[in-house]
């Protein structure tokens, strides 16, 4: 029977990952797919979950009042939905909505945290790859709080 | 591989002597942004210029600004310029009519490195109306398409309503030998296509970073941020091309108004090969 392996394998978030670490993750794994418009998880929701995007978009967004659902950040093919199962309350702080029909890998997030604990090795390893998505994307938000198109003084 | 260079500077007829040109017509591009053609009121004036170099435009009355040429350099019969209207002279030339008479001088500065391109890849960067001295580049390498491998543009604003040239990016996201991929800081729900920094989408973009130029333009702070992630894919300091800002007066490397370090941007730029530059990039006091 083929199994997720080599898909993981294969995805960005993965590259060079131990192969008996992987055959740990391929157990915690399964074949998702979201239609365009459909919400992944919602704001508020319990985060049991996250996502190797495989094909598609996926827009987190957060409702304002009066002005609907603003879009944050996009995500695409070969980028990580979520991180709040990793950390206590493991809530989502966002929601998540496939713009397109999106194929992804989905990580039972707490049948992960039982086998970081178990396995600290592959806990620091996975807890490195997501701190490093995390400072990418926490680069990415200053420079979008920069607002540098915004208006300067000009002639 | 040889070092690439930018096209040497050419000189101007009469460089401090502005030319009379006529509006010819105007279009809005966003809330605060339009495209004016001006059209030389004697043919002998008619200019050719080449992608990446600008003009400085005298509104009579108010004052003259450099503004980059937007248009297709094939076309010599006018001249396009995309300017966004955020102080006195440039709200002036925002307003003008058709018919209306401009001074210009140009075309002055450097340009893109179209010819020393050919068979590599092209990546192009554009940040708000930084795409603006990017879009002649863009119609030379098509108008060339034969020449270059890969051609991709990224390009990146700050909301949907702040796109420049958006019938334009449709086309050119409609053609199979162009990759085209644009972002916005901020959208509304409605909005379909992505969200986030223009070097959010660097890291997925199709190229190949051994083999290819990169032309980069917008915000200086928004380059600094592309430069590092073009270097993380792998592209070579010599092989990236970024136009610079300063403030331009005279055009011709005379006043200093525009000094960058041991440069003067209206001479010496505004293209650069990154590695020209790059001790200075950095430098708060430049």
């Amino acid at each position: 029977m083929q199994t997720l392996e080599p898909v993981l394998a294969a995805h960005p978030f993965f590259k060079d990952l131990k192969p008996e670490h992987l055959q740990v993750l391929v157990g915690c794994a399964s074949n998702v797919r979201f239609d365009g418009g459909q919400y992944i998880f919602k704001e508020g929701e319990e985060a049991d979950t996250f996502y190797l995007i495989r094909h598609g978009t996926v827009a987190l967004e957060m409702a304002v009042p009066a002005r609907g659902g603003v879009t944050v950040q996009t995500i695409n093919e070969g980028d990580v939905l979520g991180w709040s199962w990793l950390f206590p309350p493991y809530r989502w702080h966002f929601d998540a909505r496939a713009t397109e029909l999106t194929r992804a890998i989905a990580l039972d997030g707490k049948c992960l945290r039982d086998k970081c604990e178990e396995d600290h090795n592959l806990g620091y390893e996975l807890v490195k790859r997501f701190a490093q998505i995390i400072e990418l994307r926490l680069q990415a938000t200053r420079l979008q709080l920069l607002d540098i198109y915004g208006h300067a003084p000009g002639r | 591989m040889a070092m690439l260079q930018v096209a040497e500077p050419t000189a101007a007829v009469g460089p401090v002597v502005p030319r009379l040109f006529r509006v010819r017509g105007r279009r809005r591009e966003t809330r605060d942004t339009i495209t004016v053609d001006l059209q030389a009121v004697a043919p002998a004036d008619e200019s050719g210029f080449t992608p990446g170099q600008f003009n400085m435009l005298y509104i009579f009355g108010t004052g003259e600004v450099p503004i980059s040429i937007s248009g297709d350099p094939g076309r010599v019969d006018f001249l396009a310029h995309t300017v966004r209207a955020v102080g006195a002279v440039t709200q002036s030339l925002a307003a003008m009519k058709r018919g209306a008479l401009v001074g210009v001088r140009g075309p002055f500065g450097t340009s893109w490195p179209v010819e020393a391109a050919e068979g590599s890849d092209v990546v192009i960067v554009g940040g708000g109306i930084g795409l603006a001295p990017l879009r002649p580049v863009l119609y030379r390498l098509l108008a060339r398409r034969e020449k270059f491998g890969r051609i991709v543009l990224l390009y990146g604003a700050r909301t949907p309503g702040d796109l420049l040239y958006v019938r334009e990016l449709e086309r050119w996201r409609s053609r199979m030998d162009l990759d085209v991929e644009v972002t916005v800081d901020a959208a509304a729900g409605s909005w379909r296509g992505n969200v986030g920094v223009v070097t959010t989408l660097i890291p997925r973009a199709p190229f190949d970073p051994a083999s290819s130029v990169a032309l980069v333009c917008g915000p200086e702070v928004m380059m600094r941020f592309t430069v590092r992630e073009l270097q993380a894919r792998g592209v070579r300091d010599d092989r990236m091309f970024l136009s610079m800002e300063r403030n331009m007066k005279c055009g011709v490397g005379q006043c200093g108004h525009c000094q960058y370090g041991p440069f003067f941007i209206c001479r010496d730029g505004p293209v650069f090969p990154y590695g020209q530059i790059a001790p200075f990039f950095r430098v708060r006091e430049i």
